[in-house]
């Protein structure tokens, strides 16, 4: 039996992918492995997006442009982040996300 | 007659307010004199157009003049016209409030003289004057009772005119605040109308009272309102308090005051609705009762007064008294006949009275004495004004008094008997003043209050030509304005029968009828007695207030009116009950409700905004756990 790749299986991929990144980001400490973390959450969807559209509207490229969309996004999103990221670590010498707590009541 | 001539007649002083308080008082201070000229423009032009109207209501038919009324809101099906009514109810009227406003403006350029507030009184005037013949000129309930309120409005800045003495701030309000307890009754009545009627039209109410479409227990509960209303403004028992201490204001306040607005707005107020009174006998009833009784109530008051102005306020509230009488048994001529009368030698009186002021700087006629020298001219003018307000024929006030006296007579001996009384008692109060004011010896006067009158010292003078000048035309209508009706003219006019035909067989045959004698001699008494009383001292004074001191006490605190309303309405009922149980509520109730919300949501928050921690990785498994639970419930309930 010849194994096909099929919807199902890049959405399962993309699946495990956006709950690896969660966890990440709800577990890591450091901040730049949570950006990373971010990023695979970002991926994970943009797997999602362009299955999608191959398998279900293959004749409209709505999915993929939206993928390239998410993708200049995110890069834009980690340059903003990793500035903030380092103007935090100049006045707090850490990049660990327990001493991020200031904005609060 | 071009129909924008009543409209004039309104306008005129009202553009003269507008005009002083906008341009002149703000940005022509220099020369305040041009206000006074103004509003005596104004106020005279009114005048001549006024007699134009009454000559052209003389010679109309029927005695009315049709003017279009102009469209001014329309409310769902509430359809409110503005117009004017000319009928010749409202020429008399708006003949003598011109006429008479015209000689106190004139009359106020002497007495206001050098006043910081010139041009703000003459601004309050002309709204005053403007009020007033809006709501005589008005054809419609609820614009009178916009001008009612005018009226009020005008009273309550001019009583108030020298605001920086507390007595006048109080009797300004007083007079405000009593006068609207009356106006409840006029609002109430006003609804009461519209709700069985729907209309505000004078006219229309007119043909619904003559077709029966309003009679029963609505028009004489109608009736009563409106003379509830006309009530406070007439100061009539028990509203008339506030007229006494309105003397608070300048004299040609109190002068206008008195005769031809405010006070008249009462009268004119029942007169203008006669045909609603006249289909219900309670109401006819009311009018008459309470009018007689205060005639005797302020007359009796009037007694023992010892400032001039005093007595000259409690004689208004008698005479007053008087004209409800005359309307409540007789006519609207009758009434409104002793209100024409009673304007001119009203205003006279009190102009005499602010001229003796001026000449002496006080009102207290214990200070005064033997001005008879020093002022002729006032004294002249004011002891014809007496005799006329005594009704000493042949002079005016003696024609309409004696219509009403033969009214109550025909009516109900018990209100002739207190009518009768009240001719004796107003011939005494009168002549007393006279004698006090003027014979004897000058007993010294006062400082003066006011800064201007710093020639006082010099001891009693006669005021300028400009203040004497109106009292002298005044005398010349005290004398002559009764004889408008020796042979019925005025009251044909009005809407009567006339009845004689000849006018010097009239003028003399008066005392066919034994009644008009007998109240000449009553009056003569009156003044007789005080003339033993206080010019020859054939009877002391002092020892008939000693011998009847309880009833000498009771006049001169005025039946304890003032404490009774104070002690017992003021405080107990109003203050310590309504007041305060309203404080409770609001402080409780309303205030609780709005506190109690305010503080559930601050202690809410205080509890929630534990949860911002500003740990971001507890915000991202709150989205998760979020997002799952959505996920679930749509997999689950889908």
């Amino acid at each position: 039996m010849m194994f096909s790749v099929g919807l199902d299986h890049y959405l399962i991929l993309s699946a495990i992918l956006f709950c690896i990144g969660l966890v990440g980001v709800i577990t890591q400490r450091n901040v730049i492995k949570l950006i990373m973390c971010l990023e695979i959450m970002l991926n994970a969807v943009n797997i999602t997006l362009i299955a999608f559209s191959q398998y279900i509207t293959p004749t409209l490229l709505t999915g993929q442009i939206f993928a390239i969309f998410v993708m200049v996004v995110a890069a834009a999103e980690v340059a903003v982040g990793i500035a903030i990221v380092f103007s935090i670590y100049r006045s707090r010498e850490s990049v660990d996300m327990e001493n991020f707590n200031i904005l609060k009541w | 007659m071009p129909t924008i001539v009543p409209w004039l007649i309104f306008l005129l002083p009202f553009a003269s307010f507008l005009l002083i308080g906008l341009i002149l008082r703000p940005f022509l201070n220099k020369w305040p004199r041009v206000a006074g000229y103004v509003t005596i423009g104004a106020v005279g032009l009114a005048c001549a157009l006024a007699f134009w109207v009454l000559f052209a209501v003389m010679g109309a038919p029927e005695h009315k003049l049709m003017v279009d009324d102009i469209q001014w809101a329309i409310i769902g099906n509430l359809n409110i016209h503005i117009g004017v009514l000319v009928d010749a109810l409202t020429a008399v009227m708006v003949v003598v409030v011109t006429f008479v406003s015209l000689m106190v403006q004139i009359y106020s350029q002497g007495y206001m003289k050098g006043d910081p507030g010139y041009q703000r009184y003459y601004a309050f005037m002309s709204l005053f004057t403007a009020c007033m013949l809006g709501l005589v000129l008005a054809n419609n309930i609820l614009f009178m009772f916009v001008f009612w309120e005018g009226v009020g409005l005008g009273s309550y800045l001019l009583i108030g005119f020298w605001f920086h003495k507390p007595s006048a701030a109080n009797a300004a309000k007083k007079a405000f605040i009593v006068t609207r307890a009356g106006d409840f009754g006029f609002l109430a009545a006003i609804l009461l109308l519209y709700a069985s009627t729907g209309t505000f039209d004078t006219q229309t109410l007119y043909n619904l009272v003559a077709t029966g479409a309003l009679a029963g227990t609505t028009l004489t509960w109608v009736a009563i309102g409106i003379f509830a209303g006309a009530a406070g403004k007439s100061a009539q028992f028990p509203l008339h308090v506030w007229l006494p201490d309105a003397m608070e204001g300048p004299t040609p306040v109190s002068s206008l005051i008195h005769a031809a607005t405010m006070v008249a707005a009462g009268v004119f107020l029942v007169a203008r609705f006669y045909p609603l009174f006249q289909h219900s006998a309670e109401a006819m009833t009311t009018v008459a009762v309470i009018g007689a009784f205060t005639a005797i109530f302020a007359a009796s008051m009037g007694l023992v007064m010892n400032d001039i102005k005093r007595v000259l306020a409690y004689s208004t509230i008698s005479q007053l008294g008087y004209m409800m009488l005359g309307l409540g048994v007789g006519s609207v001529a009758i009434g409104i006949f002793h209100l024409f009368t009673h304007a001119f030698f009203k205003c006279l009186l009190f102009l005499g009275s602010g001229s003796v002021n001026h000449g002496t700087g006080t009102f207290d006629m214990r200070l005064m004495g033997g001005l008879r020298k020093a002022m002729p001219w006032t004294y002249a003018t004011f002891v014809i004004g007496s005799l006329s307000l005594a009704g000493i024929w042949p002079l005016a006030g003696f024609w309409s008094k004696d219509q009403i006296l033969v009214a109550a007579f025909a009516n109900n001996p018990v209100l002739f008997t207190l009518a009768i009384v009240t001719v004796f008692m107003t011939a005494f109060y009168m002549f007393r003043a006279v004698f006090m004011t003027f014979h004897g010896e000058y007993k010294g006067g006062a400082v003066p209050e006011h800064g201007s009158h710093d020639e006082h010292s010099h001891g009693p003078h006669e005021s300028p030509a400009v203040m004497v000048a109106p009292m002298v035309v005044l005398t010349v209508m005290a004398v002559c304005a009764g004889w408008f009706n020796v042979t019925g003219g005025f009251s044909q006019l009005l809407g009567s029968e006339a009845e004689g035909t000849n006018l010097v067989a009239s003028f003399l045959g008066v005392f066919m009828h034994p009644l008009p004698l007998a109240s000449l001699i009553v009056a003569l008494l009156g003044i007789f007695l005080a003339y033993a009383m206080y010019l020859k001292k054939w009877i002391s004074p002092e020892k008939i207030g000693n011998a009847l001191k309880p009833i000498y006490t009771l006049l001169y605190r005025k039946y304890f009116m003032d404490e009774l309303y104070e002690n017992v309405f003021v405080k107990t009922i109003l203050y310590n009950g309504i007041f305060k149980a309203m404080a409770m509520f609001d402080s409780s109730i309303v205030d609780g409700t709005v506190n109690g919300v305010a503080n559930t949501t601050a202690g809410a928050g205080g509890v929630l905004r534990k949860i911002q921690n500003g740990q971001t990785q507890l915000y991202v498994i709150s989205i998760a756990i979020g997002a799952i639970a959505i996920a679930i419930c749509v997999y689950l309930f889908h």
